[in-house]
Parts: C-alpha cells; sequence; structure tokens
C-alpha cells in the first residue's frame, strides 16, 4: 500500500498528535518502511488457511466473581498529573 | 406527503454481577465515595492484564438467549480506540467483528387505543447483535460556566455491559417505549440486570429518521439522528417525538435527504427541561475507532452443551408465560399482562395462590385488585406482603367450597393484614378459620334460619314484593340485604333463590 502525507496527517490526528509538515514527511519514510517489513507476509500463499485471531493458542481464561481489594484512593490517584483528594480533575470538558 | 418513521435502538445493560468484568473491583454503586473501586486493571496502568469475569460472561449470554439470539461458538475482543476522560486506557475493551451472539427477536404487544381507535397491534423487533463490553467512568462536568475544571470518577470503568442493537424495525415513539418495557422485564425475570435507570443500568440510544412518501411511489430518506444517552423510557419518547417533528420540519423547509451535502449522520442529546434535541456532532464520514484484537484477553469458546445447560438454567420468559397464564388459568389477556408486568416475584406469588385454590380466575380478580392495592398502599414488594400466597390460596378455597362469602372473605382478608401490621408476622392459614368462627362468617346452612328471616322480612315489606313483581328486579336486593343482616354468614345466591321461592307462594 503507498502511504500519503495525508494518510500519515490522519493517523495523527486520531492520535491526538501534532505534527509538522517536516515531521509528516519522515514519519512517512519511517511508516513506509514498518508497512514494507510487515508486507512480506503477503507473499505467503494462505490458501485454504483459516484466520488467526490470536496469537497465543489459549481459550477461556476466565475469573471468579469474587470481590478483590481495589486500590486505596490516594494510591488510585497518585499518578493522575491533577487531583482533588477525591477525583481526577481534567480540563473543562465541552459535551460532545 | 405523508411518512414513515424508522426507529432503531442501541441499548447498553449493565450485568448484575459482584465484580466488573476484567477484574476484581466491585460494581457496587457508590457515587458519594468516587474512585474507592479501582485498581491497576481498570485504571489501564501498565502492565496491568485483564481477565474475564466467567459469571458475567454466563449473563450475557443468558440475555442473548432471552432475545432469541444465536450465540457464536468463538468469539473474541477488540478494542475500541478513542480519547475521552472517562476511558482511562484509550480505549474501551469490546466486541467488533465476532460478538457473542447475533440474530435474535423480541415480540411487543402494542395495547389498543380507545381515544384515537387504533386497534392492538405486535411488532417484531429483530435483534442484530449483543456483545460485551466495558463501561466507561462517569464526568462530572462544571456547570458554573467559569470553566473550572472537569471531575472524573472511575468507580464505573469497567463494569460489565451489554449492548444490545435492534435492526431499525420499530415504527414510532410507543413502540420504542414498549420495546424498551418489554426489554426490562425479560432482563428482570432472567435475573441478569436490575434494570435500575436512575444509576444508569439501562441506557437507550436512539437511531431515528423519515421515510418520505413521494408523489411517485418511491420513498426519500431523511437524514438519520442518533440521540444519545437516553435514561428513562418517557425521555426515550419524548426525543423520538421531538425528532420526528424537526426533522419533518427541516425536510419540508429544506429538502436535505440523507446523503445529500449537509444531511450527514449527525449525533445529537436530549435536553429533558426543554423537550428537546440539540446537536453534540455532525460528521462527514463514521468515526474511526480503530479496531483491533485485543491481545491481552483471549477468545471464549462455548460449545453447543455449554449453551443448552445455560438455557436449561433459565425461567420461563415473560412473553410464554403470559400466554401460559391464559391457557392454562383461563385469564384474559389483560389480567395475565398485568400480572406478568409485575415483574417475576408478582407471577411465583399469583401461581403459588393458585396452586393451593384450584382457581385461576378467581386468584387472578384477587391479585391484580386487592393484594396489588394493598401493596401499592403499603409501598411494599410482593416479598414483602404479609399474606403469603398459601394463605390467600386458602382464603379463596373457602370461598370456593362456599364455607364463607366474598364479602366475608375480604373482611378475613383485612383483618389478617391488620392484624400483621400490628405483630408484624405472617398470618397462618388456621387463622383464617379463627377469624371466622369469632366473627360468626361461615355460610350458615341452617335452612330453618334463614326460611325464618325471609318470612319475617317478606312480612314487613309489602313495597318491595309490589315493587319487585311490577318488573324492578332491583327491589329484591333491598330485601337480600336484610335476610343477610339478619342471618350472618347466609350465602346471598341461596337467600335470593329462596326469597325468589318464597314470594311466589305469597
Amino acid at each position: 500500500m503507498q502511504l500519503s502525507h495525508e494518510h500519515v496527517r490522519k493517523v495523527a490526528a486520531l492520535a491526538r498528535l501534532k505534527v509538522t509538515d517536516a515531521e509528516v514527511e519522515s514519519l512517512l519514510g519511517d511508516l513506509t518502511a514498518i508497512l514494507d517489513y510487515v508486507g512480506v507476509l503477503n507473499d505467503v500463499d494462505t490458501t485454504g488457511v483459516q484466520p488467526m485471531v490470536h496469537a497465543v493458542e489459549l481459550h477461556d481464561v476466565l475469573r471468579q466473581d469474587t470481590v478483590a481489594a481495589s486500590l486505596p484512593r490516594p494510591e488510585a490517584l497518585d499518578n493522575a498529573p491533577r487531583s482533588d483528594g477525591e477525583y481526577f480533575l481534567v480540563p473543562t470538558i465541552i459535551e460532545g | 406527503m405523508s411518512y414513515d418513521v424508522i426507529i432503531g435502538l442501541e441499548v447498553h445493560v449493565q450485568l448484575q454481577t459482584q465484580t466488573k468484568i476484567f477484574c476484581g473491583c466491585s460494581t457496587m454503586f457508590n457515587p458519594d465515595h468516587p474512585n474507592v473501586q479501582t485498581c491497576p486493571v481498570c485504571l489501564g496502568l501498565p502492565g496491568a492484564l485483564p481477565v474475564l469475569n466467567g459469571h458475567g460472561f454466563r449473563l450475557a449470554v443468558k440475555t442473548a438467549l432471552g432475545l432469541n439470539c444465536q450465540i457464536a461458538p468463538y468469539t473474541k475482543w477488540d478494542r475500541k480506540q478513542y480519547f475521552y476522560p472517562d476511558l482511562p486506557k484509550g480505549y474501551q475493551i469490546s466486541q467488533f467483528d465476532l460478538p457473542f451472539s447475533h440474530d435474535g427477536h423480541v415480540d411487543v404487544e402494542i395495547a389498543a387505543d380507545a381515544k384515537s381507535g387504533k386497534a392492538a397491534s405486535s411488532r417484531r423487533v429483530r435483534i442484530l447483535r449483543a456483545h460485551m463490553e466495558e463501561d466507561a467512568g462517569k464526568n462530572m462536568h462544571d456547570e458554573s460556566g467559569h470553566g473550572r475544571d472537569s471531575k472524573v470518577d472511575l468507580n464505573r470503568a469497567g463494569t460489565p455491559l451489554v449492548e444490545i442493537v435492534t435492526e431499525p424495525d420499530l415504527r414510532s415513539s410507543e413502540e420504542a417505549r414498549r420495546f424498551l418495557e418489554e426489554l426490562k422485564l425479560l432482563l428482570t425475570y432472567l435475573d441478569v440486570s436490575d434494570c435500575n435507570m436512575q444509576e444508569g443500568s439501562l441506557r437507550c440510544d436512539a437511531n431515528v429518521n423519515l421515510h418520505v412518501h413521494q408523489p411517485d411511489g418511491s420513498k426519500v430518506a431523511t437524514p438519520i439522528v442518533e440521540v444519545k444517552n437516553l435514561n428513562s423510557f418517557r425521555f426515550t419518547e419524548q426525543a423520538i417525538e421531538h425528532e420526528i417533528a424537526r426533522q419533518w420540519k427541516w425536510f419540508q423547509e429544506t429538502g436535505i435527504k440523507l446523503g445529500d451535502k449537509g444531511g450527514y449522520k449527525s449525533t445529537r442529546g436530549y435536553n429533558p427541561d426543554r423537550g428537546e434535541t440539540y446537536i453534540l456532532r455532525e460528521k462527514e464520514e463514521a468515526a474511526d475507532y480503530r479496531y483491533f484484537p485485543d491481545p491481552d484477553l483471549v477468545p471464549v469458546l462455548m460449545s453447543e452443551s455449554q449453551v443448552a445447560e445455560i438455557r436449561r438454567e433459565m425461567p420461563e420468559a415473560p412473553a410464554l408465560r403470559r400466554t401460559r397464564f391464559e391457557s392454562e388459568y383461563q385469564l384474559t389477556g389483560y389480567d395475565a399482562a398485568v400480572i406478568i408486568d409485575q415483574g417475576r416475584e408478582f407471577a411465583d406469588y399469583f401461581e403459588g395462590v393458585v396452586k393451593s385454590c384450584k382457581d385461576g380466575k378467581q386468584a387472578a380478580n384477587w391479585i391484580t385488585q386487592d393484594v396489588l392495592r394493598e401493596i401499592k398502599q403499603r409501598e411494599q414488594t410482593i416479598a414483602e406482603f404479609a399474606v403469603r400466597p398459601e394463605v390467600l390460596g386458602a382464603l379463596l378455597d373457602r370461598i370456593n367450597q362456599k364455607q364463607i362469602t366474598i364479602k366475608s372473605a375480604r373482611e378475613v382478608f383485612g383483618e389478617l393484614l391488620s392484624e400483621s401490621d400490628e405483630q408484624s408476622a405472617a398470618p397462618s392459614v388456621s387463622r383464617i378459620d379463627e377469624i371466622v368462627a369469632a366473627k360468626g362468617l361461615g355460610i350458615v346452612e341452617d335452612a330453618g334460619a334463614i326460611d325464618a328471616a325471609i318470612a319475617a322480612v317478606l312480612g314487613r315489606s309489602a313495597k318491595a314484593i309490589a315493587d319487585f313483581r311490577g318488573g324492578n328486579e332491583k327491589a329484591i336486593g333491598a330485601l337480600i340485604g336484610q335476610v343477610m343482616k339478619a342471618v350472618k354468614g347466609a350465602d346471598p345466591q341461596t337467600v335470593k333463590e329462596k326469597i325468589i321461592a318464597a314470594m311466589s307462594q305469597l
């Protein structure tokens, strides 16, 4: 797949990253290299092979519905950039 | 020009688990103590690994079976990426292309409306899919308008939800409300969710648009609007009504149809105080959530025998039970619906009463009138109601055995209730007979006493007799009343027959 500058800008916008024109240029090169590398897999003939959904062949790993201790609130809030001791604080959210 | 209303719903239902979907934090509703039910998994801290709540998954399967859905033999988990402060990981764990269930239906009955002369109807609402996902936390916005910080409580983050997506099969706001009522009844019968709307256990998004009939017979669709986060049945109905009127007016003014420039799908909110929807966002293309399989979670397999096992545990669905009540106990559709719609415990109570009095009709009369009135007055649930089904059944059985009259039974019923209010203990069956004896309510089969009373009453009621003979059949009521007063516990039907016989021999 041929990656365009627009693709890079869109991916950056979806990830909420601000990128300069120069960065778009260099990211385009990096991302193209990554896609080309993974693209090698396209050469493999997968006719008749079931699509793989998960790399690990485990399934049905389940937990009992039993309450375990939660973090004390001070610890839960500890890594947040800002809190008021009860809530995480974030810049005003404009609904929508 | 006329139009058809096209409505599809997306309903989020909180499953009744003790713990969150992927961690052991409690799911208790706890808004007064924010951020005390979190851990590295639901906070999205690096390195934390989610593990699926097995009980929650079984409840989800039960839900889907109740919706007549197919259960997928193989299901997996995907990450839905978007940024919002109530979503700490930056993605929501959900299900994208392999949901655990799909292709079901719910039948909705819509009652006749005497006012508009509309006949009763029913609507089969197809379920496109039902999938599991985790809930987000709760944002609290500063409403002062001074641009202060918003607050985030993550107690709810990671609560297990089932999202139920219908096909656009609903054709009016009333049908949408009826669908939600039937869904709530089903989910509470199945014990999979408490459906408490105040606490957000059942939330609804409505997709609404119009298909406008053109003079040439074709139809033109108005732009689809998704009204988000409707948290009551009434608001859902009102929001849809407003949206229908708004879209119709807009279409007549602009002629803009779905897919035109300015005719993109948009998202709106509902303001119940103003009774209006308002724009949240307009999109030229679908949001890009960049779903991909969550590598932290492994797939879940459901064999046919596992599905069959869950199916065996399921109680009878309300719709089936309604039909069975009509055929097994000869109830009217109305009575059956009143009983079923009160919830599973109420319907169980009814069947308990029928079991001991063997008379469905009689039981239905008492339960839909006397019992319902009393529990409403006392603000009780049926489980808290003092007169237990075997006691009420025994009381009704005494009516059927012609031991007491219906009027006397009401007196005993009232007495049982006031005694239980005083002693806060549930009355026993033997107490019925004690009250009947103490108040002399037993039907008197002493023909001599009844005959004597009739003779006395007729002797002083020349006018009533004349009225009755003159064709006024109501006149006999007063005579029966006087005899009953004289002979407590006489069977009114017997008395009536005897009076008529006695009058013909005067």
